[in-house]
């Protein structure tokens, strides 16, 4: 990994020198910042398996800078992050972002590690394929980890084209022998093999169109090479073989937002040699907003989530709704909540969340999170391993 | 017989030239809107003071772009950076004379853009006195007008909000003809028609010798004896900025 950093490095720097001769606007601006977390998990039923833990007392740091020129059309972004904690897969560092980017009227380049997100649900994100996500990090999925590409964007009156060039395919990590949130087996990222004999150098490509137009926001993707999540198969003795399969996968994402609500829908389907996949997220959200002039806004969100691999998922969406809540008090604080609860439409397995945040003085945040597994069913093949596995995270967070 | 018909003739040019109330009220709005026509866009930094009745105050800022569009709305995109917790969130605003905006935000810790429903018009804006259609582009046909009262320059115009969503049954408006229609103060009065809020605009600087903009805007909650102080530094009228800079990709590179 780190020759492969010190390469990007040395790409990203020397796009960046080869463009500083052409500039015509000598103003540079930048911008350092810091963040330093202390987070407090405690899984409060007792460990389904040996050697795992309840307490995890754990920090993070994640430094910032950019550096801009040509009017801000021209950048280098960094965004670092590293992790203490008990479990010691869950420690761990990563380059989250560090690209040099150029825009020129309706085109705009990226070379380097970068994050990109697609998508409009909220409850599970189908579409979102680029970047590899950081497993240990969060429950939710949104933690990523910085993927090494080069973005070609156009932006014409009928939509958006984007192409990206994916040189090298980072693995996911799991989660540690103390750690909790993981299978009776210990998975080691360095055991999940490739199908490609290219492995992690298999050179990658995915495109995306995107267009906004009236009342709707369109996407349709398509990605080809390997893929992010890692198939497991049992063979005869029950040993389990992973590996990351090539994958060629179509995505569309649509939004329409029409007043107060806004009708969302995802759905891919996935082809490799071992495995075809077809899943669908859709639903709304509806906000009634600054109810009886106390500013508060309310959201209703409906997502139904449908994944044809049925167990084999191993997100565990395989025919469930999810409900939830999104209260913002739009106060000088910044205080939000949001609730919600996933429920499995076939079993009694049930996944309840809070997660709150709030401005403390101008320069600090805290944050609250609680996931509960409920009513696990034991058929359930994934889920079932995390039944006792219900957390609160508390968040404290300073910025400088 | 003669000067009869001469009178009516009189009467009758009269009554077609008599300008009603609310023609008059028309004519100020779309005066004001003409004295600022061309200014083709803007860069400005902003800083807000939010204070509460206690006077204890906390501060945000912001930096604003717009482009000015003619047929329809302008578009604006706004960036936060600070507090620090939610520097680089920003929106993207395509403001339209007809019918609900279109907006986006930016969610810099995910890289997400969210569309989201401009439903929400009388909501406070960050936490502070401005509602959000307080701060949206003001279009001509976002109000039903009324011309008040004329003292010197100043022409005190009531506008009722077009959209039923608005906090507000109506507001006083007071222009400045002699500075080229310039707000000096607007009164709001909520959906039971009492005096809810007053903005005072100060500071006036012209730019571009046609631009009126105040360095500063005050709004006062008569209600909640709140107030939230605009400050706007560095206006830029020379950015030349296009469409382009304007667009979704632009978005997530002002909150990179």
């Amino acid at each position: 990994m780190k020759h492969i950093i010190l390469y990007i490095v040395f790409v990203i720097f020397s796009f960046a020198g080869f463009s500083q001769e052409a500039k015509d606007d000598s103003s540079v601006d930048h911008d350092f910042e810091l963040e330093l977390e202390t987070e407090y998990r405690y899984f409060y039923k007792d460990a389904l398996f040996a050697e795992q833990k309840d307490h995890f007392p754990a920090f993070a740091i994640r430094p910032k800078y950019t550096l801009d020129w040509n009017k801000g059309y021209e950048s280098i972004n960094f965004e670092g992050f590293f992790r203490f904690d008990v479990d010691d897969e869950r420690t761990h560092w990563d380059i989250r972002e560090l690209y040099y980017q150029k825009a020129k009227s309706n085109w705009e380049l990226s070379v380097g590690l970068k994050k990109i997100y697609w998508g409009v649900t909220e409850s599970n994100h189908l579409v979102d394929i680029i970047n590899q996500t950081d497993a240990v990090e969060s429950f939710d999925g949104e933690q990523k980890l910085g993927q090494p590409m080069v973005q070609y964007s156009l932006s014409t009156n009928f939509g958006t084209f984007d192409l990206f060039y994916l040189p090298y395919h980072r693995k996911r990590t799991f989660a540690g022998s103390k750690g909790r949130l993981r299978f009776p087996t210990i998975i080691d990222k360095d055991d999940v093999a490739y199908e490609s004999g290219a492995e992690e150098w298999r050179q990658d490509f995915a495109f995306r169109y995107s267009h906004s137009f009236d009342i709707v926001d369109l996407g349709v993707s398509h990605f080809y090479g390997n893929g992010r999540e890692p198939l497991f198969v049992f063979d005869q003795f029950g040993n389990i073989n992973s590996f990351y399969p090539v994958i060629n996968q179509t995505g569309l994402d649509l939004q329409i937002t029409h007043n107060a609500f806004l009708w969302k829908l995802e759905s891919i389907y996935r082809s490799s040699d071992a495995q075809d996949v077809f899943a669908f997220t859709g639903g709304f959200e509806f906000t009634i907003s600054n109810i009886k002039n106390s500013g508060i806004d309310v959201g209703l969100i409906g997502e139904y989530l449908y994944d044809d691999r049925d167990e084999l998922a191993l997100n565990a969406l395989q025919n469930d709704v999810f409900f939830g809540s999104r209260i913002a008090f739009n106060d000088i604080q910044d205080t939000s909540i949001l609730i919600g609860g996933i429920s499995d439409l076939e079993s009694s397995s049930n996944i309840f969340s809070i997660e709150a945040s709030r401005r403390i003085g101008n320069s600090w945040k805290a944050e609250l999170e609680a996931r509960v597994f409920s009513n696990i069913s034991d058929r359930e093949f994934i889920l079932s391993n995390f039944k006792n596995d219900s957390f609160l995270r508390f968040t404290i967070i300073k910025f400088f | 017989m003669k000067n009869t018909i001469l009178a009516f003739t009189i009467l009758f040019a009269i009554g077609l030239h008599a300008q009603t109330a609310e023609e008059r009220g028309l004519e100020i709005a779309k005066a004001a809107e003409q004295a600022d026509l061309g200014f083709v866009s803007s860069i400005v930094n902003l800083k807000m003071t939010l204070k509460n009745k206690n006077g204890q105050t906390s501060e945000r800022s912001l930096s604003t772009r717009t482009l000015e569009l003619i047929e329809d709305g302008d578009k604006s995109l706004i960036v936060f950076n600070s507090p620090k917790d939610v520097k680089g969130t920003s929106t993207l605003t395509f403001t339209h004379k007809i019918g609900p905006d279109d907006q986006w935000l930016f969610l810099p810790s995910i890289k997400r853009v969210k569309r989201i429903s401009s439903n929400n018009k009388s909501g406070p804006f960050v936490g502070s006195e401005f509602a959000y259609e307080d701060l949206s582009s003001q279009e001509v046909e976002k109000y039903g007008y009324k011309f008040l009262e004329s003292n010197g320059s100043l022409l005190v115009v009531e506008q009722d909000p077009v959209d039923p969503k608005s906090g507000y049954t109506r507001r006083l408006v007071t222009y400045n003809k002699d500075k080229g229609y310039r707000i000096e103060k607007v009164d709001f009065y909520d959906r039971k028609n009492s005096l809810l809020k007053t903005l005072t605009y100060s500071g006036y600087k012209l730019y571009k010798n046609k631009f009126w903009r105040a360095a500063t805007f005050n709004m006062v909650n008569h209600q909640s004896n709140k107030e939230t102080l605009l400050n706007f530094s560095d206006y830029n009228f020379d950015a030349n900025l296009t469409e382009e800079d304007f667009s979704q990709n632009a978005l997530k590179r002002a909150g990179q």
